[in-house]
């Protein structure tokens, strides 16, 4: 009987690159920095490493196809490496797949790496897929971009809850400055300034209601773990040791698009993954238990359901939550503690990466002036796709408890 | 008796008023003066000839069994293909029966007409018994000239056979002349035009007499037997000179129609008729006759049946039902007439897979989709396992229409950043009165006609241009929000 991952996966070291607009690496450069970053904090050699998960999700625009790229840049001698992709959750994925392959006892060390390199396209905002997306969407999905598709949240919340627009566009608001006020203090993040709710409510509209600060932007990085037994973690000298508590995915079978239930207003896979993932973790009442977490800030509307999604506002409450601080800094539970998305960007395949780093970060008492007072558990959320058809990853990390 | 059973017109909603033009281009070409009157249709930037034949079609559908049709024939001068049957597309957007016949007739103002009665022949000989004629031009101009102010945009279509006739066909005359008065070649856009003086003289005032006159004869009836006259002619003077000609009253003759919409090309003799037909009443006599390289003249006698037709759109409707006044800037854009910068982003698009349009063709020119025969549950897109969490059936399926269905919106936006002729673009979620949902695009409105319930209809619409590979055109299906009493009638 499956007992799930809760402290069986331990992990030795993490890397982060700086993110934002690397003009000078390409995607074998920037995965070099966030893996000798990696390698120092984790204390081992090249050959420890037994098997890697590489995450890319447009590998079209940097690194093409398989695995290739990334142990020709790193010089990882003939072992495993995959290559994964899963929308914004690919780097998460890339940490799944080592996670398990560790758990399994198939190996001792294993690696995890995602990257993105996303300014090579030429123009602003993430590229559209075209003719990409399939034959068979090609002939008439509609003509949407990722802030159109997420805007459309907006509409739906409001109709469903009856909610002012104009409060969900402050609710939004609060969401942008907070994850700002935030980055500031964040070295690696590529937007270091604070904004005011008057900057964001009044930027340019890009999808209706957001407007540009509601939108995080497009930047280049890399991040990357090792992972272990917590025993061979503590052979190995560490004392405080974060483990994993929880990984979960869940993927739409297209009803939201396709059946008749979907209000528009949510994501049915964060309700049902963030569930799981609390029953993974031995989490009971996540409102109180968990301490920080990174989600999926794409746009400022996402982070907002999203908070109810996770069962950590109730239905119709989030926007009220958030403009009374809840998930601020100094509130109850501490969203983007490291600037989100909003402040780093999102290179797709390394973020999820990026969230662990945070939280891991967190949980050692080595996050500088973010630092939270002891933390118990983090939480990480990715959601990939569109909110009428996506893929949502949720991951709870923790300190070892064994 | 056969004759017309039914017909449906589209006008699209877009009207650009011609006075603007001349007060952009006067300065250039001040003798447009004299044609500035009223406003000329236009299609929006996601409408051709071949998705107005579409929403012509569906309209004269009204009240009809399609599945009775034989024939479908589409005449036009600017349909998008030269060679991929143009009304083998309009087939599967109404989703007809496979055993049919479809033609293209093309290359003549007088397509229409000739179709017509080349369906007529057909029915008359016993071949078919009922047989569908569409007609649409979308006429490319250059700017500041007498073309661009008098050619309108616009569909129209009749269907044919012997059931409950509302006018009956009495016969034809057609001559066939090759008189020049303005040609197009293969390959290009533009029509080349000779003098008007000239094609009024030589051409209209004495080739669409002689035909009418032929016809008279051959019927055995005269002028003063015809209550209407239906006849395009965009020279206004020369029109009623026509009229005066034949010795018809004034009241005989029925309006050219420049004023509400232009001359709607090879569609303009089925629009003018339709406006006939509209206004008609049992035992009118009409003469119908199509000029283009020869003459085509056609006699019909209205029935009683005209009082007992099933209600639809038709011209007056469309022509009730105008959107909006473009601006001239607007028009030359949606045209291709002048250049903007569309940005990096819009170089991105693609080679389509014609086994994969051949494949998904009903699904996605016929929004046809299916119904699960075990939970009966509406769906789209194609699938073989149900959609219904309860069901998951496994090719228990049944085809299931949604073009005529209306529907609800779930959720939208206004996106900014997406590549458009007109930003923004408007999407989003459709809930389909019935069952099942699509995620589209809206259509012939703006952000502010959008919200959470609003009532849409579905309409037929062009999608990506792709110039670099022979000029493949796409078509898919977007929403129109449409207001409540106007929903509830749609359907009906």
């Amino acid at each position: 009987m499956a007992t799930g991952i809760r402290d069986k996966v331990a992990i030795l070291g993490m890397g982060c690159t700086k993110f934002g607009e690397r003009w000078d690496m390409s995607a074998p450069d920037l995965m070099v920095e966030a893996y000798l970053e990696c390698m120092a904090d984790a204390g081992i050699e090249r050959n420890d490493i037994q098997a890697a998960w590489f995450g890319v999700c447009i590998n079209e625009l940097s690194v093409g196809k398989s695995a290739l790229a990334m142990p020709v840049a790193l010089r990882l001698p003939q072992i495993p490496v995959t290559r994964v992709e899963n929308f914004c959750a690919t780097g998460s994925e890339a940490f799944r797949g080592a996670v398990y392959a560790v758990a399994s006892g198939a190996y001792d060390i294993c690696l995890a790496l995602g990257v993105e390199k996303l300014k090579d396209t030429g123009y602003g905002g993430l590229p559209d897929l075209g003719a990409g997306a399939g034959p068979l969407n090609y002939l008439w999905f509609p003509n949407l971009t990722a802030p159109g598709a997420f805007s459309m949240l907006a509409q739906g919340y409001a109709a469903r809850f009856n909610v002012d627009p104009k409060d969900v566009k402050k609710a939004m608001a609060h969401v942008s400055v907070k994850s700002h006020a935030n980055g500031a203090l964040n070295p690696k993040a590529h937007l270091r300034k604070p904004v005011t709710m008057e900057q964001v409510m009044g930027s340019p509209m890009i999808a209706h209601p957001l407007g540009l600060f509601d939108c995080c932007g497009v930047s280049d990085g890399a991040a990357c773990a090792i992972v272990t037994t917590p025993e061979i973690a503590k052979k190995l000298g560490k004392r405080d040791i974060v483990s994993v508590k929880a990984l979960q995915l869940a993927l739409s079978d297209g009803q939201e698009f396709q059946f008749n239930n979907w209000d528009g207003s949510c994501f049915v896979t964060t309700q049902k993954a963030s569930l799981k993932a609390y029953e993974e973790a031995g989490i009971k009442d996540p409102k109180k238990e968990i301490s920080m977490m990174e989600v999926h800030d794409c746009f400022s509307i996402t982070e907002l359901v999203t908070m109810e999604d996770l069962h950590l506002s109730d239905p119709g409450e989030a926007w009220k939550d958030i403009l009374d601080g809840v998930y601020d800094s100094t509130g109850r539970t501490p969203c983007q503690i490291d600037g989100g998305l909003k402040c780093f960007g999102h290179p797709v395949g390394a973020s999820g990466l990026r969230m662990l780093y945070e939280m891991y970060l967190q949980l050692l008492g080595r996050a500088d002036k973010r630092q939270l007072k002891n933390p118990k558990f983090g939480l990480t959320h990715n959601l990939g796709g569109f909110p009428f058809m996506n893929v949502c990853s949720v991951s709870i990390v923790g300190r070892y408890e064994g | 008796m056969i004759g017309i059973t039914g017909y449906g017109g589209y006008i699209p909603k877009l009207r650009l008023n011609r006075m603007q033009v001349m007060q952009a281009m006067g300065w250039f070409a001040p003798a447009i003066m004299m044609v500035a009157q009223g406003e000329r249709s236009v299609c929006n930037w996601d409408e051709d000839a071949l998705s107005m034949a579409v929403e012509a079609s569906r309209d004269c559908l009204n009240g009809a069994d399609k599945s009775k049709i034989d024939a479908l024939y589409l005449a036009s001068t600017t349909l998008p293909y030269s060679d991929r049957q143009n009304a083998g597309i309009l087939k599967t957007a109404l989703n007809l029966r496979d055993d049919v016949l479809t033609a293209d007739f093309t290359s003549s103002q007088k397509a229409a007409t000739s179709a017509l009665i080349t369906a007529f022949d057909a029915i008359a000989g016993g071949a078919k018994k009922t047989v569908m004629v569409s007609a649409t031009d979308m006429r490319r101009t250059k700017g500041a000239y007498f073309y661009e102010l008098w050619f309108g945009d616009g569909a129209a279509s009749l269907l044919l056979g012997s059931d409950n006739v509302i006018a009956e066909y009495k016969g034809s005359f057609s001559t066939s002349h090759d008189f020049p008065d303005h040609y197009r070649g293969d390959g290009f856009k533009i029509d080349y035009m000779w003098e008007e003086r000239w094609v009024r003289d030589e051409g209209y005032s004495k080739i669409v007499p002689e035909a009418i006159n032929g016809l008279l004869k051959k019927m055995n009836i005269t002028v003063n037997d015809v209550t209407k006259f239906v006849y395009p002619c965009f020279f206004k003077a020369e029109h009623a000179g026509i009229a005066k000609k034949l010795g018809a009253t004034p009241d005989k003759l029925l309006d050219n129609m420049h004023e509400p919409c232009g001359e709607t090309g090879v569609a303009h003799p089925f629009v003018m008729l339709i406006t006939a037909l509209e206004n008609a009443k049992p035992g009118d006599k009409i003469v119908v006759a199509g000029f283009g390289q020869g003459c085509d003249a056609i006699l019909f006698e209205v029935t009683d049946n005209i009082a007992k037709l099933a209600p639809r759109k038709g011209i007056k409707g469309c022509l009730a039902d105008k959107r909006k006044i473009l601006n001239y800037e607007k028009f030359l854009k949606f045209r291709g007439l002048i250049e903007v910068e569309m940005g990096i982003r819009a170089e991105s698009g693609g080679r389509t897979a014609m086994t994969a349009l051949w494949r998904h063709r009903k699904m996605v020119l016929g929004l046809v989709g299916k119904r699960c025969t075990k939970c009966g549950t509406p769906q789209w897109p194609d699938t073989r396992i149900c959609v219904n969490p309860n069901c998951h059936a496994v090719d228990q399926f049944e085809d299931y229409e949604f073009s005529e269905r209306t529907g609800a919106v779930v959720t939208w936006t206004a996106d900014m950043l997406a590549v458009s002729t007109e930003p923004p673009t408007l999407y989003g979620l459709v809930q389909i009165d019935g069952g099942g949902r699509l995620l589209l695009e809206f259509t012939d409105c703006e952000q502010k006609d959008v919200k959470v319930g609003q009532k849409v209809r579905l309409s037929f619409r062009t999608r990506y241009y792709d110039k670099d590979r022979s000029g493949y055109q796409g078509y898919f299906w977007k929403a129109v929000p449409v207001k409540e009493e106007a929903a509830k009638e749609a359907s009906k």
